[in-house]
Parts: C-alpha cells; sequence; structure tokens
C-alpha cells in the first residue's frame, strides 16, 4: 500500500502524541527526584511500547546523569530524540513539565497550600516508600543485563559505596569509571 | 527587565545545577535572594510543596518561584528558562554520542559507567528512603541505638510489598504506586503513618 504525505504526517503526529502521552503520564508520577521515573519508564519504553531494549535505558540513565541540570528533563530529551529527533524532544520535554506546571499552578493559585492534610501527606509517603521498592527492582533488572563481567561487578560496588556511603558527587565517580572503562577496554584488546 | 532577570537566573540554574532535584535547591535559593523573585520566608512553603507534589523539584520551583514573580507568565517564563539548558546540551551530546557510537574510546567509557549507574540506583535507594522508611540517615549509628521508634515500620512494609507485587505478581508500577497511595492516606488520616 502506497503512503501519502497527508498519511504519513497523520502517523508521525500519532507517534509524538504517544511520546508526549508517556511522558506526561511518568511525570505526573514522579515524586522525589527523578529516579522515581526510572521504574516506570522501564515499564513503559522496554516493556510496553519496545521504544528500548533494557541495555539502553542504561545508557540513557548514564548519559542524563552525568550532564547539568534535572534528570528527567534531561532523560525525556534523549528518549525523544532518538525515537523521533528534534520533534521527539521537544514532544517528549514538554510532556514531562507540564504535570508539575499544571499541579504547582493548581496548587498556588486555588488550594493555597496542601502539604498539611493528613490524609495528602499520608499519599505521600506511601508513595514515596513504594518507590524505594521500585527503584531497588529496577536496580537488580538493569543490573542482570548491564553486570556481565568481574571487572564491571567491581566497578559497581565501588560506585555504590563511594556514593551511596561516603557521598562522593556522582559526577566524579562516573568520569573516573569512564576512563577506567576505556583503559580496560584497550588492555582487553591489546592482549586478543 | 525583570523577565529577563528570571529567564537568566533560570537558565543558570538549570546550566550548573549538577545531581537535579535537591542538590539544586541551594542554587535556587540564592537566585530568589539576590534578585528578590518572591520573598526568602516563603522558601520553606516551595520546599514543602516541591516535595509533596509530582515532578522534578526544580521545575516544581521554577514555576513555583515565577507565579510569586509574575503570575502564570511568570511561571512559563521560568520553567522554560530551567528546562532550555538541558534540552540544548543533551540534544548536542546525543548529536556527538551519534556519530562516534562505534569509537573504542566511547565504548570502552560506556563500559565503564553501565556498570556505575547501577551502583548509582542502588545509592538512590539509600537517599529515597531517608526521612521516609527511617525518622533520619539510613546509614547511621541511629539504626542500632535509637530504637523501634527510628523507623517507620508500615511504610518500611509498603516498600516491602512494593517489591513482593512487582516480582512475583508482575504488577504495573503505576498501579502499585496507586495502590500505596491508598494505603498510606489510610494510614495518615488514621494518624499512624
Amino acid at each position: 500500500m502506497k503512503h501519502g504525505s497527508k498519511g504519513e504526517t497523520r502517523k508521525i503526529i500519532k507517534q509524538l502524541a504517544g511520546l508526549f502521552l508517556a511522558f506526561f503520564k511518568l511525570g505526573l508520577f514522579t515524586i522525589g527526584g527523578g529516579y522515581a521515573m526510572i521504574p516506570q519508564m522501564q515499564q513503559i519504553a522496554v516493556t510496553e511500547h519496545h521504544w528500548l531494549t533494557e541495555e539502553e535505558v542504561v545508557d540513557c540513565i548514564a548519559v542524563s546523569q552525568s550532564l547539568p541540570g534535572i534528570i528527567a528533563i534531561n532523560m525525556a530529551t534523549y528518549i525523544g530524540r532518538k525515537l523521533h529527533g528534534f520533534r521527539g524532544a521537544v514532544a517528549a520535554t514538554v510532556g514531562v513539565v507540564l504535570p508539575s506546571f499544571i499541579i504547582i499552578s493548581l496548587a498556588v493559585l486555588v488550594l493555597g497550600t496542601i502539604g498539611d492534610n493528613p490524609w495528602v501527606a499520608g499519599a505521600f509517603t506511601g508513595v514515596k516508600a513504594a518507590i524505594c521498592g521500585l527503584i531497588l527492582v529496577s536496580a537488580v533488572r538493569l543490573g542482570r543485563q548491564v553486570l556481565r563481567t568481574p571487572f564491571q561487578w567491581v566497578l559497581m560496588i565501588a560506585a555504590f559505596a563511594a556514593i551511596g556511603f561516603f557521598g562522593i558527587n556522582a559526577v566524579w565517580v562516573i568520569l573516573v569509571a569512564a576512563i577506567l572503562g576505556i583503559i580496560y577496554t584497550a588492555s582487553r584488546k591489546g592482549v586478543r | 527587565m525583570g523577565f529577563v532577570n528570571l529567564f537568566l537566573a533560570f537558565v543558570r540554574i538549570g546550566l550548573f545545577g549538577f545531581g537535579g532535584g535537591l542538590a539544586m535547591l541551594p542554587l535556587i535559593y540564592q537566585s530568589v535572594q539576590q534578585f528578590g523573585f518572591m520573598p526568602l520566608e516563603e522558601f520553606s512553603d516551595l520546599l514543602a510543596l516541591s516535595q509533596v507534589t509530582p515532578g522534578p523539584i526544580a521545575v516544581n520551583a521554577a514555576t513555583y518561584v515565577g507565579l510569586h514573580f509574575a503570575g502564570l507568565p511568570g511561571a512559563a517564563v521560568a520553567t522554560f528558562g530551567v528546562v532550555l539548558p538541558e534540552f540544548i546540551i543533551m540534544m548536542i551530546v546525543c548529536r556527538f554520542l551519534d556519530r562516534f557510537r562505534e569509537n573504542p574510546l566511547v565504548e570502552g567509557a560506556f563500559t565503564g559507567i553501565r556498570p556505575v549507574t547501577i551502583g548509582l540506583l542502588g545509592a538512590a535507594v539509600i537517599f529515597v528512603s531517608e526521612g521516609v522508611l527511617v525518622h533520619g540517615p539510613l546509614i547511621s549509628r541511629a539504626l542500632v541505638t535509637a530504637g523501634l521508634d527510628y523507623y517507620n515500620l508500615i511504610a518500611i512494609g509498603i516498600a516491602a510489598v512494593t517489591v513482593l507485587l512487582m516480582t512475583a505478581l508482575k504488577m504495573k508500577p503505576v498501579r502499585v504506586m496507586l495502590l500505596m497511595a491508598a494505603v498510606g492516606a489510610v494510614c495518615g488520616g488514621m494518624g499512624i503513618l
């Protein structure tokens, strides 16, 4: 079947709308920082739509964490661009920002403040507790895909300890790991 | 002039805020102080609201500060400002990565960075659980010395059930979160959470 340009345009608009909606949903359920987005991103981008592989999700997190700014925005731009170039990046980024914008505006302009209500506060504590478990499950699932050699296991444990226990800035840890990775890969090729 | 200052201040926050979220709040505080976008007493309200509403904390903060400065147009300007640097930088970096994906240096770097990302997620579990699963830092002597009061047992139960629902029942993350929001709301309403 031949695609007319009209059908083609409609298809692209449909895809961009899908991307926008997916990231709108992600923005809506990102509570307490960008990492809360990851379990759901896995669900939507890998399991449901097959937009990315698990390894590509890890790459997206790695690049997003290495660059300045808001991690959620970085991830939206990365995935949007990967799927549909500039237009995709715009659709995903606007999608992930819009829920915050709407909710904060409503909270300030209409409600005053909502943090004091015990039911609302309880709901947020419940979600945050759930997110602890969700991120743990994500880490294990992604780790299974990524950790293939003893070298990578050592790096993972060292990074966990450096960031989680000693509070070292993640940017430095990533830089050091990148250099070690280059040396390791080069030396392996030298042996072969 | 006010709108230009507001825009540039949030561009700067997006550009130099490494680590996202809470790590960017000091930068936001300094900008509010420097330009007087809103009374500083309001900053604690901003903090509370940004953390209990969904969305990236820095976007929430930008919208909040912008609203107080100049209503909805202000909110739009500040939010656009805080998002723009990430968007541009990411577009450039991805173009670079696409071109050099096969390069042995880039490939080697990713061999090292991928495991770190997993470690980072593990560390994120620690950060997220602080103040939620326990009333204070997770890595501390208080875990042993402070007794049961230090633990939020209901929150720990919610986290444990979440892991179970995700792995054994393969439930979707959104449904788990909605379910736990309901559980949390009921517990909060009864004053036990």
